[in-house]
């Protein structure tokens, strides 16, 4: 599924590379003791280090090592046991230092690579750039007053992983892919709550355009905080056709940083800066270089979780579900572990079916997730089991199913209470057959004659007959024993 | 008796304990000095109050016969560079206008918790940068010596910088000692002009946290005394790890009162060949002889040294101190504290603030350090230094293969006249040729006062050690102490 | 290395300190003046050295993971020049 946009002067491609902040799981910051949660009142999670009082010094957080350390190991990437914090220098209200301790040329984690899992099953490989620790900055509130910007140094310090894409990406689906699986992959490390609304996982997007099948890498722009999938695949859309528009009217792309804006689906220039930025980075001194041994690595490595692709790949092999299917399943670790719960000691594609077919139109519709799922795992295992021992068909089973629903039974209950069990009686079954055979002189007539497709008026026929719950594989055996003798 | 305010720390401990005086008392005597001596500008900010408050204290402690300090009632001066809670914190820059920290350095906290008194907050040059304590906003402060002869007989003397208010305070007998710290000598100069004995510790030796920070991976704080013994007992006091701080070496604290035996006897000094300049003053170059002659009369062994690179440490300095700093004074905006100058927008703001709030030299070291970290200018001028820095700690760390401790002059030039060297920056900045590559490198240095100048006015020599070794370098500066016998005092009455 | 008005110009805005036009000219002289000075340094052949990381020959230490400041807000904005309701305030920003 080649992205094309088509110009007048012929087709041009798409280059998208994603840088992403992920808000890091710790319980303090990164380089102070001040707390990380999420929606205090005002400049109340604030130590005097992040508030850059005179003489404060940073010490780091441990846990955000670790934590970066994890997130570099699911992305498959080189970890670097040396890396060094160097100083962003620049001037804003919500940057207390007047710089932000991040990591410039020696970042903790190097280069990785992340599986895209796209339609129809598909998947691609886009290279990591590379990982580092730095420090988020507070919140200008532009709103509270008309003269005065406030300022709220909160999130202040708080550790960001800043996640760098190698810019392999060529089209908006691929981008919105990216962003699912790395969302994916840091939600089951429980490195990164992936909570885009909250702030805890932010894009910018990069984009440039070429004449397709070109290799060249023209100049990008940057736009930035785009906050949803759904934002970033607009953003590139809109970029990507800005730029071909400017190529083709002679112009050129300038390198500059963007902003999307969501209620027009468009990105806009920031207000052109009378000088361009110059962040001057250099080790801060007030650190030394960050050093760990190979053997935390490996400790860490020992103890990573089952990442998406891993359990993905088993789904497939062990349980023979479809690539698709199984990309579905694992794409929230709660989803997996309901699934996991529902299909242990089961029909595993039978639970896919069930969770996949059913259940997840249930939930869409009624905005909940897996976690507040209105059918327990273990009552829909029971469903399957119904239906695997022939208690109930299929088609039964769907009805069941929104009785537990709207009442929250065990569907065995259910089954009971509403008499809805199949019969499997031949002798019952058999008496109904010969009816509809007897009902049916004309029928009987056409399938004798070749139309094997009037079967089907027979079944319903008994179907009726028995409320639905005669077990439709003896039904057509029945039939076919009868009209074909 | 000796004068309250002649006393040594040592002296004023035994005179505590013999309860020949109580702290109040020689808090008193030491107040009343500080007020007396109020000319020489010293203090920015006196707090009296505190002071009598801590000695009566004191006193409580001793009558009770509760543990004491290592400093237990000894008043001492605090470089205004030092938070201070409650207390009005200024680096002697107007930009830090009001500013009253809601908590207290590391050293600061723990000479308190020895006991020390505080007097009030010495004066300095502006956020520590300067060498002879002329760009205080607050006003300069003045040397308490007098030149007897010479071209500057009789004219007000600075007292050298950064920490010129703190070895004035010590110089004039209105402390009995007082904190400074030392980026690239502003412990060490300052001493050398004013006749006291200045410490820079190791770097990582004493915590940073809560110290303003000038140049950050050279910053130290360290004693300003009137002996070497005073020096080690202060130090002491001052120096431990401090988690808060992550440069802080976690180290225990030796007695390094204990070290000085007095013993120095096979003890390997190195003389470095590149200390002799070219131009050189005979008379810096016969007291170093001195310095050489008294300690192979002690029993040291001589030795020439070689430190190649010495030539280059003031540029290496003059790019990295100005680069750190360029990024640690950025947070002097306006927004949380100090001075703010309003604007239109924020840009506004932060240029009237910052224009108005810093002072030229301050300006031009934050101008100089962000041209030095520019794009395109980042590889040739902060890379470079950062290389010959390298090769400078190397230059030592070959040296003390071979000896112990390095004999060099503190400074170049006795105490010189308020308003000479103002023009030209780079005469200014060769007032610390002799004490920046202990500061590049990391290393403990000392100043000792050794002899006058034809002019009257004291000179030091200086004393370097090996890393952390602070025991053996006092041990040898203890030595030329006593071969000294310095006795002199500035002219004025204290 | 010597150093125009504009260069000067731009660096005190990266550095935000407003310097009067008049006072550019002497300045650049002054910054040019020491930079020369400096420039010494370009005599020395640095390949291969390494740059100075820090002098402290220690590793960098860390810290636990645990709350142990912040909830200060007074002692935060205790000195600042124009709070409100709990807010630090600078002039509007217009994004």
């Amino acid at each position: 599924m080649t992205y094309v946009i088509k110009g007048e002067t012929g087709d041009w491609e798409v280059v998208i590379g994603l840088e992403v902040h992920c808000q890091v799981i710790s319980k303090a910051k990164l380089f102070s003791g001040a707390a990380t949660d999420f929606g205090a009142e005002p400049n109340t999670q604030v130590s005097l280090v992040d508030a850059a009082m005179p003489g404060m010094l940073p010490v780091i957080n441990e846990e955000c090592v670790r934590q970066a350390i994890k997130t570099g190991l699911g992305l498959k990437a080189q970890i670097n046991t040396t890396s060094v914090f160097a100083r962003k220098n620049y001037f804003y209200a919500d940057l207390p230092q007047g710089y932000q301790i991040s990591q410039f040329d020696q970042p903790i984690v190097g280069e990785g690579s992340i599986i895209l899992d796209l339609e129809g099953g598909a998947s691609r490989e886009v290279g990591i750039e590379r990982l580092h620790l730095e420090q988020d900055a507070g919140k200008s509130l532009h709103d509270q007053d008309p003269k005065r910007t406030f300022i709220d140094l909160n999130r202040t310090g708080v550790a960001l992983m800043e996640i760098v894409s190698k810019p392999d990406m060529r089209s908006p689906e691929e981008a919105g892919a990216y962003l699912r699986k790395l969302r994916s992959i840091v939600r089951y490390l429980e490195t990164c709550d992936g909570n885009m609304d909250q702030g805890s996982m932010r894009c910018d997007v990069n984009v440039s355009v070429r004449p397709a099948g070109s290799t060249e890498l023209r100049t990008r722009a940057e736009t930035k905080n785009v906050n949803s999938v759904r934002f970033v695949m607009q953003a590139i859309e809109h970029e990507a056709e800005r730029q071909v528009g400017i190529y083709e009217n002679g112009g050129e792309v300038v390198q500059e940083t963007r902003l999307f804006d969501a209620q027009k689906g468009v990105t806009r220039s920031m207000r052109s800066k009378e000088h361009a930025h110059d962040y001057r980075y250099f080790p801060d001194p007030d650190l030394l270089p960050l050093t760990f041994p190979q053997s935390l690595v490996d400790e860490i490595q020992s103890s990573m979780p089952e990442l998406p692709d891993e359990r993905k790949a088993r789904y497939v092999g062990d349980f023979g579900l479809s690539p698709y299917d199984a990309g579905v399943l694992v794409q929230e670790k709660d989803t997996a572990s309901y699934f996991e719960a529902v299909a242990n000691g089961r029909d595993a594609k039978l639970a896919a079916n069930w969770v996949i077919n059913n259940l997840f139109g249930v939930l869409a519709g009624r905005g909940v997730d897996i976690t507040n799922s209105p059918v327990s795992a273990e009552h829909l295992g029971e469903l399957i089991d119904l239906i695997s021992d022939d208690t109930i068909s299929g088609k039964i089973a769907k009805d069941v199913f929104d009785i537990m629903l709207e009442t929250g039974d065990a569907p065995g209950k259910i089954v009971e209470d509403k008499g809805l069990k199949q019969i499997t009686d031949t002798g019952a079954i058999e008496a109904a057959v010969d009816a509809a055979i007897a009902a049916g002189a004309a029928q009987v007539e056409q399938y004798r004659g070749g139309n094997e497709k009037i079967l089907g008026w027979f079944v319903g026929q008994v179907m009726k007959a028995t409320q639905g719950k005669a077990n439709p594989g003896q039904v057509n055996k029945l039939l076919k024993d009868k009209l074909d003798t | 008796m000796t004068k309250l305010t002649d006393l040594t720390i040592r002296g004023a401990l035994d005179g505590l304990a013999a309860k020949e005086f109580s702290a109040a008392e020689l808090a008193e005597a030491h107040i009343q000095a500080m007020e007396a001596g109020r000319d020489l500008n010293a203090f920015i900010t006196e707090t009296p109050e505190i002071a009598l408050e801590r000695a009566r204290e004191s006193d409580n402690r001793r009558a009770k016969g509760d543990a004491l300090g290592a400093m237990d009632g000894v008043p001492i001066a605090m470089k205004d560079l030092f938070c201070t809670e409650g207390v009005l914190t200024t680096a002697a820059s107007h930009i830090l206008d009001g500013f009253t920290p809601p908590y207290e350095s590391t050293v600061s906290a723990n000479l308190r918790s020895a006991g020390a008194v505080m007097l009030g907050k010495a004066n300095l040059d502006e956020f520590a940068m300067g060498s002879a304590n002329i760009t205080s906003y607050y006003g300069p402060v003045k040397n308490p010596w007098k030149a007897t002869d010479g071209k500057d007989a009789g004219k007000d003397l600075v007292p050298g910088g950064s920490s010129g208010g703190s070895a004035a305070a010590v110089s004039g007998g209105m402390a009995v000692a007082a904190t400074g710290t030392d980026t690239g000598g502003s412990i060490r100069q300052p001493a050398s002009f004013c006749g006291i004995v200045g410490l820079k510790p190791t770097y990582g030796r004493c915590s940073r946290w809560g110290v303003i920070a000038f140049a950050s991976s050279l910053d130290q704080a360290g004693p300003m005394t009137k002996t070497v013994e005073d020096a080690a007992i202060m130090l002491g006091a001052m120096a431990g790890h401090d988690p808060k701080d992550s440069t802080s070496a976690p180290m225990a604290v030796p007695d390094f009162a204990a070290a000085l035996s007095g013993d120095v006897k096979g003890l390997k000094i190195g003389i470095p060949k590149e200390y002799r300049m070219d131009g050189m003053d005979p008379e810096i170059q016969a007291l170093w002889d001195q310095g050489v002659n008294w300690l192979k009369a002690a029993g040291c062994e001589i030795k020439d040294v070689s430190l190649p690179h010495t030539k280059y440490a003031l540029a290496t300095y003059y790019i990295v101190a100005p680069a750190e700093c360029s990024a640690n004074l950025a947070r002097y905006d306006g927004v949380r504290y100090g001075l703010r100058i309003p604007g239109d927008s924020l840009d506004d703001m932060y240029m009237n603030t910052r224009g108005e709030g810093f002072g030229h030299e301050v300006q031009r070291r934050i101008l100089i350090g962000t041209y030095a970290l520019s794009s395109g200018y980042y590889d040739a001028y902060y890379i470079k230094a950062q290389k010959v820095r390298t090769l400078i700690a190397n230059d030592f760390k070959a040296a003390f293969e071979d000896v112990d401790v390095i004999l060099t002059p503190t400074a170049p030039t006795p105490a010189f006249a308020l308003g000479e060297k103002q023009e030209d920056p780079v005469a200014m900045y060769l007032n610390d040729v002799f004490t920046v590559p202990t500061s590049l490198a990391g290393l403990p240095g000392i100043s000792v006062p050794a002899g006058l100048s034809k002019s009257g006015l004291p000179l030091g020599l200086q004393l370097i050690g090996r890393a952390f070794d602070e025991e053996t370098l006092l041990r040898a500066a203890h030595a030329v102490e006593l071969a000294a016998a310095f006795n002199h005092k500035p002219g004025r009455e204290g | 290395m010597s150093l125009d008005k504009d260069t000067v110009k731009n660096i005190a805005y990266l550095a935000r300190i407003r310097v009067d036009d008049e006072k550019l000219e002497p300045l650049a002289g002054e910054l040019s003046s020491i930079l020369d000075w400096i420039e010494q340094l370009q005599e020395l052949d640095t390949d291969g050295v390494p740059p100075m990381a820090s002098v402290a020959a220690m590793k960098l230490p860390q810290r636990k993971d645990v709350v142990t400041d912040g909830n200060c807000r007074d002692a935060v904005l205790k000195n600042a020049p124009d709070p409100e309701d709990g807010f630090y305030t600078v002039p509007k920003v217009v994004e």
